[in-house]
Order: C-alpha cells, then sequence, then structure tokens
C-alpha cells in the first residue's frame, strides 16, 4: 500500500505542508478561504524543527494501529490499510492521543473531536494535500 | 469447523471476534451476554447520560458487525457455568465449544453501607441500563450524591452536571482520582471541577444512610434525590474459579491469554494482566487493554500464536473539559512542570534509565510519544533527555528510528 | 547609516486579501525580507535587502507577493542612469571595487537574435524527425584528416580519444564551492542519465561523486585547486581553464567563509581559507607552455583522455584558438562574454571580451583558412540560451555548446543576480546547509535531464525543417543561416548573408 513518507534530509520547514493539509480538510473552496476572516483551521500533519533537522509526521497507518484498538467508540477504523475517523462518532475522550506512538491524533481547543490524517481519502480521493504541497518532494507517497 | 464461544459483548469479545476473524473466517463464533443489547461502548455511558452521545452512537461497531463477521448471539441470557466442553446457561440450554473465551468483565462493588437499604433511588454506573435508570430520575436541580472520586464516580458526575444537576462528591480518601493522579494533579483537577459547582467532601464517608439524606463520618449530613454509589468493582472470575481454574485478584492467563483451564481464555477486565512499567500483575480495567487481550485470544483460539505483551495502566480521560492522559507507574525520580493557571501540570517519571510513567494534564498533545516509550522500554540513552523532557515529540529519537518509523527505512 | 543615498532595487507587494499569514515567506528568505510581527499580527517586508530571487513569489501558497521595480526614480538622465548614480554612491559609501554574478547583463546585441535559420520547401524536402532517423549523436576530438584500410580491410588510421555526446550539449564548468553539493550532483546525475558531460570547474571533485566520472569533464585551472592523481583519471577529458567568458583576464576568488569541511576536503585547501585563482597560470606565458601541460596531463593519464582548452572570447580569439588547436589539445572550449560567474567584478563583467557568435564564426574561419579545423573540435560556451541558439552555433561552425546558466535556470535560478552574498535561495550558490538541502538534486537532476531531452527534441526539429538528418551535416553549414539588421562587417565576420539574399 502506498504511504507518505518522510525524508528529513530535504524538508525546509517551509512548514506549507500543515497549511495545504488544513486548507484540504477544511472543506474550503481554497487556502485563503480556508485562513479567512482569522479561521485557522488546524493541520493533521505537523513539521517539528530542531537544530538542522526538520521533518514532518503524519499518521503512519500503521499495521498494527494501537490508535484503532484503543477507540472507546469504534470512530476510528481500517479500511484497506488507511485508517480514518468518523468524528461523528468520536467524543474526544483522547485515547488515541495516549496510544499513537507517532502523536499523530489531532487535537485542538476549538474542536472537541480528534482528527487524523486519512491520507486525503474524503477530500481527494487519497492524493494527499501535503504531498503535492511539499516543495522539495520531502513528503512523498510511496510503496516502500 | 471450530465452535468458538465467548461471554460477553464489550471490547475483550468484540477484539477476540476480529481476532479469530482474521485467522479463521468459517468456524461459528457465539457471544452470549446478559444485557440485551447490541456491543456498546461501555465508557460511553456518562456521554450518552449526559445527551451528547445518542442511541445510535452508544454501539462499539457498526450495526452489521456481528452479520458482517458471522456471529451468533444470545442477548439476554446468563452462562452460569462451564461443564465439560460446555456452556450451561440460566434457560437450561448448553452450548458446545472448542474453545471458550471469558470476557465476563466487572460488576460494580457495593460495600455495606448503614441504611442503605432505606434509599430508593440508588445506583451505580456501569451499564447503559445503569444510565438509563438515572437519566430517568434527574432533572434540572436534581440532588444527587455520588460516593466515590474515582473515574466512574467523577464521569457520572461531569455527566449530570451538564443536565443541570445538584451534585455533592463523597469520597473516603482524602483526594480524587487517587489511581490515575498524584496529589498535585489531584488538587488542580479537584480545582478545576469545584469551579463548576460540584462540591467534594474528601476523607469522610457515609454513617448513616435514610431516605433521602446521608450522615457522613465528618459530621456533615448531604441531602440528597438519588445515589450513585461508585467506590469500586470487582471482576466477574466465578465461572472460572467454579470450574477450577485459578483466580487470584482477578482471572490468571498466560501470555496467550488462556486460562488454567484447557481451552479456556479470558480477556479484559476481569483477568490479571503483567504491568510491565511495574513489574507487577495487576487487573488492568482499561478498554484498549481488554479489546486487544480479547484480539490475542481471540488469534490464540484460531490457532495463530500471538502473545499478549507490553501491557501498561495507561488512562485518557478528561473532566468538565480538562484532560488528562497518564500511563505507566509513578514510582521513580519525577520531573515535574506546572502552570496552575493554566491547569497545565506535567510529571515524567523515571526509573532504572527508562521512562516509567508520565502525567499530563492540560496540554496532552502528542501523549502517545511518551507512551511508547514505556512501552517498547526505550533506554533513555537512546534519546536526547532535553527534547523528552521539553514534550512528547520524534526528534528526541535519533535518526536510525526517525528514518525506520517516518520514512520506511530499517537499518 | 542614518543617510541613505541610494533606494532598494525593489519594492516587495503583498496582496492582503490573499496573504494567510503562513510565514513561509519570512523562513524561505534568507535575507530576512520578511517577517511576521505578532504584535501587529500582520506579515512585514524590509525591501531594502531584496534581490529579487522570486523565491518567495514561487513559495507563497496563495500568490499573494509581487516584487516589482521599486518605482522610486531619480531624477531622468540619459547619460546618468539611475544604475550608475546608485553605483557611485555604493563606492563613495564602501571604498571597494563592485561585484556582480552570473552574466553581463547590458544591452549589447545578441547575434543569435538576428540570425535566422532556413528551411525546406519543395526540393530537398524536410524530415519528420518523429518519422525519420535523426542523429544528435556528436564525437569531440581530433579527427583523422584521412582515413586508410589495410589489406583485410580493418582502418588502419590512428585514433586518439573522444568525448561522445549523445546531443551536443554538456554543462559548463561550474565549481563545488560555487555552487552547491547538490546542484552538482543534479548536473552529474543529469550528466549520466543523458550521456553528455558536466565539468567539475577548478574546484575539484567529491568523492561521492567519483561514480559519475565517465560523464566528468574535470578542469585544471590556475588555483590548480583539486588536482591529482585520482581527480585526473577519473574524468572523462581534462579541461585547461586559461579564461572565462565572464571575467577575461583576472583570477577567481572564493571567499574563505564558503570553504567548509567538504570543499575544503576536494579543494584540498585549509578550512576557512580563500581560494584564490590567479590570473594566469605561473607556469604558461606561451602556446609552448600550454603545450606542456597539456601533454603533461595526456601523458599523466597515459593518453587515454581528450583535453580541453577554455578561454574566454577576447579580441584576437581566432590567433589564440590556432595556437591551441597547435598545442596537442583535442578541444577548444570558447566562452563568450555573456557567460555566467558565481563573482566578478562588475567592471570586468560588463565591459570585457566579446560576444560568443563573432568569436565562434572568426575561429572556426581561422582553423579552415589554416587547414587545421579537423585537429581540434570546437566548443561554445557564454550564454546559449536555447535549442535555437545551439543549432545557430553547430551551423555557424561549433562542434557542440556549454550551456550553464540555462541549467542553473533549470534548477531553479531566477537570475537575481547575487551568487556572490552566499545566500543563494534556491539553494545552488551557497554552502549554507539550510539552504543547500532547498535543492532536492532528485528534483534537480529530472528537471536538467527534461531541459536537454526538451531542447533535443526542438534540435531534431529544427535540422529536420532544414532537411539535415545529422548534426554532422549540419555544423559549419552557414548557409542555412542569414542575418536580419546586421551591418556588412558583422556580415562579413559571421560569413552569413542576409536575409532574402
Amino acid at each position: 500500500m502506498k504511504k507518505v513518507y518522510v525524508n528529513e534530509d530535504w524538508c525546509l520547514a517551509c512548514h506549507l505542508c500543515e497549511y495545504y493539509c488544513a486548507a484540504a480538510n477544511s472543506g474550503a473552496e481554497n487556502m485563503i478561504k480556508a485562513f479567512a476572516n482569522g479561521n485557522k483551521p488546524i493541520p493533521r500533519i505537523r513539521v517539528e524543527e530542531g537544530s538542522g533537522i526538520n521533518f514532518a509526521v503524519q499518521c503512519r497507518h500503521c499495521d498494527v494501529p494501537l490508535c484503532v484498538k484503543s477507540c472507546i467508540t469504534g470512530a476510528l477504523s481500517v479500511k484497506d490499510g488507511v485508517i480514518s475517523c468518523d468524528e461523528s462518532r468520536c467524543v474526544g475522550c483522547y485515547t488515541c492521543v495516549l496510544a499513537c506512538p507517532y502523536g499523530c491524533i489531532v487535537t485542538s481547543e476549538s474542536s472537541k473531536v480528534i482528527s487524523k490524517c486519512d491520507l486525503c481519502m474524503k477530500n481527494n480521493n487519497g492524493d494527499p494535500a501535503c504531498v503535492k504541497g511539499c516543495p522539495n518532494k520531502a513528503i512523498v507517497l510511496e510503496e516502500r | 469447523m471450530k465452535k468458538y464461544v465467548i461471554i460477553g459483548n464489550s471490547a475483550a469479545a468484540i477484539g477476540a471476534v476480529q481476532g479469530i476473524r482474521s485467522v479463521d473466517k468459517d468456524g461459528t463464533i457465539t457471544i452470549i451476554t446478559d444485557e440485551a443489547y447490541h456491543t456498546y461502548s461501555r465508557p460511553l455511558i456518562s456521554y450518552w447520560l449526559e445527551g451528547k452521545v445518542t442511541d445510535e452512537k452508544i454501539y462499539y461497531r457498526e450495526p452489521d458487525f456481528y452479520e458482517k463477521n458471522n456471529v451468533m448471539t444470545m442477548f439476554s441470557t446468563r452462562a452460569e457455568k462451564i461443564e465439560n466442553g460446555f456452556v450451561v446457561l440460566d434457560n437450561g440450554g448448553k452450548v458446545q465449544y472448542d474453545k471458550l473465551l471469558i470476557a465476563t468483565g466487572s460488576k460494580p462493588f457495593v460495600p455495606p453501607m448503614k441504611g442503605l437499604d432505606e434509599v430508593e433511588d440508588k445506583f451505580t454506573f456501569m451499564t447503559w441500563d445503569s444510565a438509563k435508570a438515572i437519566r430517568e430520575k434527574v432533572t434540572d436541580g436534581t440532588k444527587v450524591l455520588i460516593i466515590g472520586a474515582g473515574l466512574i464516580g467523577l464521569k457520572c458526575a461531569e455527566a449530570l452536571y451538564h443536565l443541570n444537576a445538584d451534585i455533592t462528591v463523597v469520597d473516603l480518601a482524602d483526594r480524587i482520582l487517587p489511581s490515575i493522579l498524584d496529589v498535585r494533579a489531584g488538587e488542580i483537577m479537584q480545582k478545576h471541577i469545584e469551579q463548576k459547582g460540584t462540591k467534594f467532601i474528601l476523607g469522610a464517608s457515609v454513617e448513616q444512610f435514610s431516605k433521602n439524606s446521608a450522615k457522613l463520618t465528618n459530621g456533615d449530613t448531604v441531602d440528597f434525590d438519588i445515589l450513585v454509589v461508585a467506590v469500586g468493582v470487582r471482576p466477574n472470575t466465578e465461572l472460572v474459579s467454579e470450574a477450577g481454574g485459578k483466580v487470584e485478584k482477578g482471572i490468571i492467563t498466560d501470555l496467550h491469554q488462556q486460562t488454567t483451564i484447557e481451552n479456556v481464555y479470558a480477556a479484559g477486565d476481569c483477568t490479571v494482566s503483567h504491568d510491565c512499567s511495574s513489574d507487577t500483575d495487576k487487573i488492568l480495567a482499561l478498554l484498549p487493554n481488554a479489546f486487544m487481550q480479547g484480539e490475542v485470544a481471540g488469534k490464540n483460539m484460531a490457532g495463530e500464536e500471538t502473545l499478549y505483551l507490553n501491557a501498561i495502566p495507561m488512562n485518557a480521560i478528561g473532566f468538565y473539559g480538562l484532560h488528562i492522559i497518564t500511563a505507566g507507574s509513578y514510582n521513580g525520580d519525577a520531573d515535574i512542570t506546572e502552570d496552575a493557571d493554566k491547569e497545565i501540570y506535567k510529571k515524567l517519571v523515571f526509573r532504572d534509565g527508562l521512562l516509567k510513567g508520565f502525567i499530563l494534564m492540560g496540554d496532552v498533545a502528542r501523549a502517545g510519544i511518551y507512551t511508547s516509550m514505556i512501552r517498547e522500554q526505550i533506554p533513555l540513552t537512546d534519546v536526547d533527555f532535553e527534547l523528552l523532557r521539553e514534550k512528547p515529540q520524534m526528534m528526541m529519537f535519533g535518526k536510525a528510528r526517525r528514518e525506520e518509523k517516518l520514512a520506511g527505512i530499517t537499518h | 547609516m542614518a543617510l541613505n543615498y541610494f533606494q532598494p532595487l525593489f519594492d516587495v507587494i503583498r496582496d492582503k486579501d490573499r496573504c494567510i499569514k503562513c510565514q513561509a515567506c519570512a523562513r524561505q528568505c534568507a535575507n530576512e525580507v520578511h517577517r511576521y510581527d505578532g504584535d501587529l499580527d500582520k506579515m512585514i517586508s524590509n525591501s531594502q535587502q531584496c534581490v529579487d530571487c522570486q523565491r518567495c513569489v514561487c513559495i507563497c501558497p496563495t500568490s499573494a507577493l509581487k516584487i516589482v521595480d521599486n518605482p522610486n526614480k531619480f531624477r531622468n538622465n540619459s547619460n546618468w542612469s539611475q544604475q550608475t548614480m546608485t553605483e557611485v554612491y555604493k563606492q563613495a559609501e564602501t571604498g571597494g571595487v563592485l561585484l556582480s554574478a552570473m552574466g553581463n547583463p547590458k544591452e549589447y546585441p545578441v547575434y543569435w537574435d538576428k540570425i535566422l535559420l532556413n528551411a525546406s520547401q519543395v526540393t530537398n524536402p524536410p524530415i519528420d524527425p518523429l518519422r525519420e532517423p535523426m542523429e544528435t549523436k556528436v564525437f569531440l576530438g581530433k579527427k583523422p584528416k584521412d582515413v586508410t584500410f589495410n589489406e583485410d580491410g580493418s582502418v588502419n588510421t590512428e585514433t586518439t580519444p573522444t568525448l561522445e555526446l549523445s546531443t551536443p550539449i554538456m554543462f559548463s564548468a561550474m565549481s563545488y564551492g560555487s555552487i552547491s553539493r547538490n546542484a552538482h550532483e543534479s548536473l552529474a546525475r543529469a550528466a549520466t542519465e543523458l550521456g553528455i558531460f558536466y565539468n567539475t570547474g577548478e574546484g575539484g571533485l567529491h568523492k561521492d561523486f567519483y561514480q559519475y566520472g565517465a560523464n566528468t569533464i574535470v578542469q585544471v585551472a590556475s588555483g590548480r585547486f583539486g588536482v591529482f592523481k585520482d581527480y585526473l583519471e577519473t574524468g572523462a577529458a581534462i579541461e585547461i581553464k586559461m579564461g572565462q567568458g565572464a571575467k577575461p583576464g583576472i583570477g577567481g576568488h572564493l571567499p574563505g567563509a564558503k570553504i567548509l569541511e567538504d570543499v575544503s576536503r576536494t579543494r584540498m585547501i585549509p578550512m576557512g581559507t580563500d581560494a584564490i585563482s590567479p590570473a594566469p597560470h605561473h607556469d604558461i606565458y606561451s602556446i609552448e607552455d600550454l603545450r606542456q601541460l597539456v601533454l603533461s596531463l595526456k601523458e599523466a593519464t597515459e593518453y587515454k583522455k581528450p583535453v580541453i582548452v577554455k578561454i574566454a572570447a577576447v579580441h584576437n580569439v581566432a590567433a589564440i584558438a590556432s595556437g591551441i588547436a597547435r598545442s596537442g589539445a583535442d578541444i577548444i572550449a570558447i566562452d563568450g562574454y555573456r557567460g555566467g560567474t558565481g563573482a566578478a567584478p562588475t567592471r570586468i563583467r560588463d565591459n570585457v571580451g566579446i560576444p560568443i557568435e563573432l568569436a565562434l564564426a572568426s575561429v572556426d574561419q581561422r582553423l579552415r583558412d589554416e587547414g587545421i579545423r579537423n585537429e581540434v573540435s570546437v566548443v561554445v560556451a557564454g550564454s546559449i540560451r536555447s535549442s535555437s541558439d545551439v543549432v545557430k552555433a553547430i551551423a555557424l561552425g561549433a562542434d557542440a555548446c556549454y550551456i550553464g546558466t540555462a541549467a542553473l535556470l533549470a534548477l531553479g535560478c531566477h537570475l537575481c543576480r547575487s551568487c556572490q552574498t552566499g545566500k543563494c535561495n534556491w539553494g545552488i550558490a551557497t554552502q549554507r546547509p539550510d539552504l543547500v538541502k532547498r535543492l532536492n538534486p532528485n528534483i534537480g537532476y529530472e528537471r536538467l535531464v527534461n531541459l536537454v531531452h526538451a531542447w533535443d527534441h526542438e534540435i531534431k526539429e529544427m535540422m529536420g525543417g532544414m532537411g539535415i538528418n545529422s548534426v554532422e551535416a549540419l555544423r559549419g553549414n552557414r548557409l542555412m543561416l542569414r542575418g536580419i539588421g546586421l551591418n556588412e562587417k558583422e556580415l562579413e565576420i559571421l560569413g552569413i548573408q542576409h536575409a532574402g539574399q
């Protein structure tokens, strides 16, 4: 299965993946609208920056998904290898936050439920916005 | 074709169904449950009571789960005993099994208290039915007395707070949530909850109940319309003990989740687990633990050898909007940071060169990275300690682990 | 300084309706033009520091940025242009030599744009390259005058080593140090995939790139940086650099700040020391001296590699080329005055040398006249901008072209001409690790390959149109060229007729 991989050698910490992700999952038509009027849609990918090292982290869509196994409501599920969250069933208990070894379950004060990367299955048929938006191919969608 | 029988219908049972079906698509699976519902999520009963979760959303799995997994269900049926490869039912029937899973969970513990019989509207808070019964009785301003300031009692209190009940929580202990929080974190949480109007009376117990009031050991008297007793739970172990299986604090199993009785497995809150963070055996009454144990049991029942390892206590829970994530054990050197104004508290516990436990309150983001440190017992020498202390982040790991985990490159 | 005599060249225009304050511009600008002000919750620009490299414009996810010329103008003066005045102010302030980068930007004539190609009609019909075989392969090096055969039919003529190119294009010399490791890797991998050559420049060859040796031309320049046995043996050919089009007559100077660990090891000089290439080779004061070096290098590599001598196009280039052709060199590379550089004194870059078109025409003619054209191949450089420039160059007599600037453009360069600052936002002309990583060679090499493939297609189209099916048949075929708007003297030097003739 194709997954998103990051190559820290090429990550520039431009954070554009976060913005492309947030906009793509905001439901807004384009990035300007997504961020209009002080809106700050939440990205499901995050860039970690260090001294000379940067990389983006998002859901690894684990073969043994601790988040799904831990989910108390059944909101998290795996379909064709892609882990996604049915936000209508999430109660924001954050057990998945507790379980995810990569810190890839996203919480926000504005939203009572979690959100997570679904490889843009819902918004763009599995063509992830972060991959398309990365200016340096530090994020790729590949079979490995 | 194997005959699988599962007693229980909650997380461990569902885990077992998924575990069995990942190996054996053909064997028959029968679920026996004394409740009348499609599998539902037990922790959701407080959300249901609060009105946040509807009847349709309390279910743990989709409505067609049994159908899809070819599971026969026997609702409202109690398993009385295990006998010669059969489960004997309360209706006199018998169900034959090749492999049996005991996923019976636990029941509320109600200690003897003087005058309790006089209280008409008294409840426990473990099942959907118990939540439904409470819901019947609560309207705006209903006075509720909750005995027990643990997870169940406070989750019940939160739900009732949203129903505008007038809540008093009494606990014998001098602090709240002692099973998951240390003293200081408990204080912050207590203050947070008190600000919402819920009252605590700690270090006290009930001396004497009358119909609508309780006289406490500290001399106070609390009037109430309804009483909820949430002092603790006891594992449902009788089926195994009566059949001659080994039971201590809970049902004893091996790493395959098999009990000391051949072909009988057990999983979930009724069993004893090995906590690798403290190297002790205990009941880990947690939904993720139950599901994963059930899954391991299921796989083993279906013939795929699997071990259940790396179990640790862990909890993610929030009260009145303040989130807590905790894991592991707190016995060791603690590193504490606190910003009480923002209700942020963080405690990391180190011992033997490992992260052994943590409490995160307020800011819980990416807590799972810490959890993985504990579960996988990653030596502190393999991580950048200052980054570890700062916040949970992948940056703290070495390049090799980062590449393995994030770039799919194995070294 | 409280009083600024000169004004910023550019104005950064931000469309506030489009800006989402993602700060990508701020994070990507090494010149620190953009900044997010938390108190104002606003992006703020400092146009003074902008070099118009267009990195921010390209990376802005909402196309909110534009960089325009600063509309502020000094009083119009046809003699004293604003730029001339600004240069005076700068020198009055610093007392220093003005430095610039990349090629001569002045409005000198571009002869490529004054030459038109022929096409066949009716007789000698055009060839469709999609249907007919079309050869762009070329060999660089000495060509035997005639071929003799043994009795058994085998070839009796002694041949010398040549370079085989799939298409008549190579990447010009750009040193590791002046450009980044990732730029070098992109060039090396692209040359390998394309079956052409790239050139180390005088910065030596990084150990990691020895694997691309079969497609590498190793340069020996006046500083002799990085030259040793393995280096010479690794390259497919050796180039002696006598001069460079952007700065004929002067040497080079790579500041110590760019001599970091890897560059230092590759150049074989201490870290942090300035790398100064002298203006002359201190052992070459005559064609005879040059011949000695050519033969020494051949001797050192067992006569297995062709030797190139590269010179800048200067006034008496034809005579110089004639001398080089007799020095034992196999290939002459001529670099025109619009050729790029990582840093050159502005006055030199803008005022010294001659156009490559004229230099090429006169060199080719001179070598023919002297009957030694077959002794050497001629490679031209110094602003070959497109496939039509390549075709015209070949028709004027070139065997192949070097492209430098065009290759850098493929890698992202926007010709801001600020290479000398070492803060290239595109990761090309810099050694700062955070900037170098902006050029992912996996992307870079692919873009170079695309570029050369595209040009190769176009070369075939143009040749086909002329009814010519191989570069060999186009070379020196000046009948295929006509001048437009050129005077008699220019036409004479170019050896072509005017359009309409």
